[in-house]
């Protein structure tokens, strides 16, 4: 074959050069549009012994449009079945409890802690944020999310602005946040102290029936949460950047969980009947966290405190740090160290004397009690090819709740009131 | 008093703030993937909800919201 000219050498070159850098466009532009989409998926077991067993699967999806906006969507299920402590006290002696439901009983052997074993529940998660660079200072959000589960309900809003200052080093973000809340209680809700009745006490189905009855209201409950929280950025040096977060929370509406009770007991210690607990209808909360994050040449380590306050004067403390190692480019190790503890609220109780005034408020439920837990994890992370990631992390949780300084009486100074609960958690992360 | 001091000293490790920082180019070890605060999405959401369900309090580190019935 003989070239006919010159130019024609240039043409064809240049339609092979167009070719080329049209086609390494196209490869370019395909990864780029890869690369638009995040995804990390994760599944989750958490297991305490004896009590509540949960599987949460969570997905979240980024998907960037420009450098401008970020569209968030995340979508949790989980599972929950097992035991959870109802309030009541140990005994001496096996104790007969009536189901939330009122259909059905439940007994608890002596010197064991009453625990609820009717629990299950099944709940979908769903949330979405957009993200919108306005200039290069000033970023802002928006969100909403959405959640059900069998006796509950909850749809909410939050909002959030950002301005960075000098040169991107300091970042100052207003966020908001409103929740609505629907609690429809298996059964009914009860009446706040009034007596749980038990089948045992009535000579028929139907005297029970009444009796059970008057201890329930029909209808559902509400609860509204505002959030705000103020958060300041700052970085301090080539790797260091330290963060500083106040949280104001302000709920109103039914607090009370509808599946607790209090033991009433004389001064033998010894039970003399049940009581459903009654939780104010507000609180108002405050936090001040604090976290300081560096880059080391072969890990990463953080520290956070919190320190957080309420009008129940439930207030707490929790220490955290996550430190990371990599082995090799692909391969790292974790640990995380959580230690918390909490002053229990004003009106926790972990029984009522049946010959004393009842108070205006009363819950005998350990998470609102004296208590201190911590938390040991580790996590194994490997980096796979095309920007792929899969980690596993297994973690062991303890709680140690304590008497809030109660005079314990008769027979309840020989039972374990306070046990402590141990749990772990085992889970599997994949990114691409 | 003790307010004033507060105010004080609030505005002065404010106006710190703006000595603080790095230039643009100093960023690289900054701009990793594991040192953005919420580099562990999934395990930090996982947390919070195991520690909403389990304490009684929340928050802090994000808007603490709620949304589900298991506290």
């Amino acid at each position: 074959m003989q070239l006919k000219n010159p130019s024609n050498i240039a043409k064809a070159l240049a339609l092979a050069s167009c070719a080329l850098v049209g086609q390494s466009a196209q490869v370019q532009a395909s990864e780029e549009k890869l690369d638009d989409w995040k995804v990390d998926a994760a599944i989750m077991y958490y297991g305490e012994e004896d009590r509540v067993q949960a599987v949460e699967a969570i997905g979240n999806v980024q998907k960037a449009f420009g450098d401008e906006s970020l569209l968030d969507m995340k979508l949790v299920v989980d599972s929950l079945t097992g035991a959870s402590a109802s309030g009541a006290v140990a005994q001496a002696e096996t104790q007969t409890f009536t189901r939330p439901s009122g259909d059905g009983q439940y007994q608890t052997a002596p010197g064991e802690t009453p625990l609820d074993d009717t629990f299950h529940d099944t709940r979908v998660q769903a949330s979405a944020n957009w993200a919108e660079t306005l200039s290069p200072v000033w970023k802002t959000n928006v969100g909403v999310n959405g959640s059900k589960e069998f006796d509950y309900f909850s749809m909410g809003l939050n909002a959030g602005i950002e301005r960075s200052f000098n040169k991107d080093n300091t970042t100052l973000v207003l966020s908001g946040a409103y929740t609505f809340d629907t609690i429809d209680p298996v059964g009914g809700k009860p009446v706040a102290f009034s007596a749980m009745a038990v089948r045992g006490d009535y000579n028929t189905e139907e005297e029970y029936r009444t009796a059970f009855d008057l201890t329930r209201v029909e209808g559902t409950e509400d609860k509204k949460t505002m959030d705000m929280m103020l958060s300041i950025t700052q970085v301090l040096s080539r790797r260091w950047v330290f963060q500083a977060n106040y949280g104001l929370s302000s709920i109103s509406g039914y607090m009370t969980d509808p599946y607790k009770i209090l033991s009433q007991v004389d001064d033998t210690g010894t039970s003399q009947g049940y009581l459903y607990e009654n939780r104010p209808d507000s609180r108002l909360k405050h936090s001040f966290y604090m976290m300081t994050k560096g880059a080391l040449d072969a890990g990463v380590v953080d520290f956070s405190y919190r320190y957080s306050t309420d009008d129940w004067d439930l207030n707490s403390h929790t220490l955290e740090t996550h430190y990371r190692y990599y082995f090799s480019g692909r391969f790292y190790g974790q640990v995380h160290l959580r230690y918390y503890q909490q002053q229990a609220a004003n009106f926790y109780r972990p029984f009522l004397m049946a010959d004393e005034p009842l108070p205006e408020y009363a819950s005998a439920d350990y998470r609102i009690g004296d208590m201190s837990s911590y938390t040991l994890g580790l996590k194994f992370g490997q980096r796979l090819s095309g920007g792929h990631e899969m980690s596993y992390r297994l973690e062991y949780y303890q709680q140690n709740p304590e008497n809030n300084g109660t005079e314990l009486v008769g027979q309840l100074q020989d039972q374990d009131l306070f046990p402590a609960v141990k749990a772990i958690m085992a889970q599997v992360s994949y990114s691409f | 008093m003790n307010r004033t001091i507060i105010a004080i000293a609030i505005a002065i490790s404010l106006s710190a703030c703006s000595s603080l920082g790095v230039e643009p180019w100093e960023k690289n070890q900054l701009a990793r993937a594991d040192m953005a605060l919420d580099s562990e999405k999934l395990d930090l959401a996982l947390d919070d909800h195991i520690y909403f369900s389990k304490e009684g309090s929340s928050g802090g580190r994000s808007l603490a919201g709620g949304g589900c019935g298991c506290n």
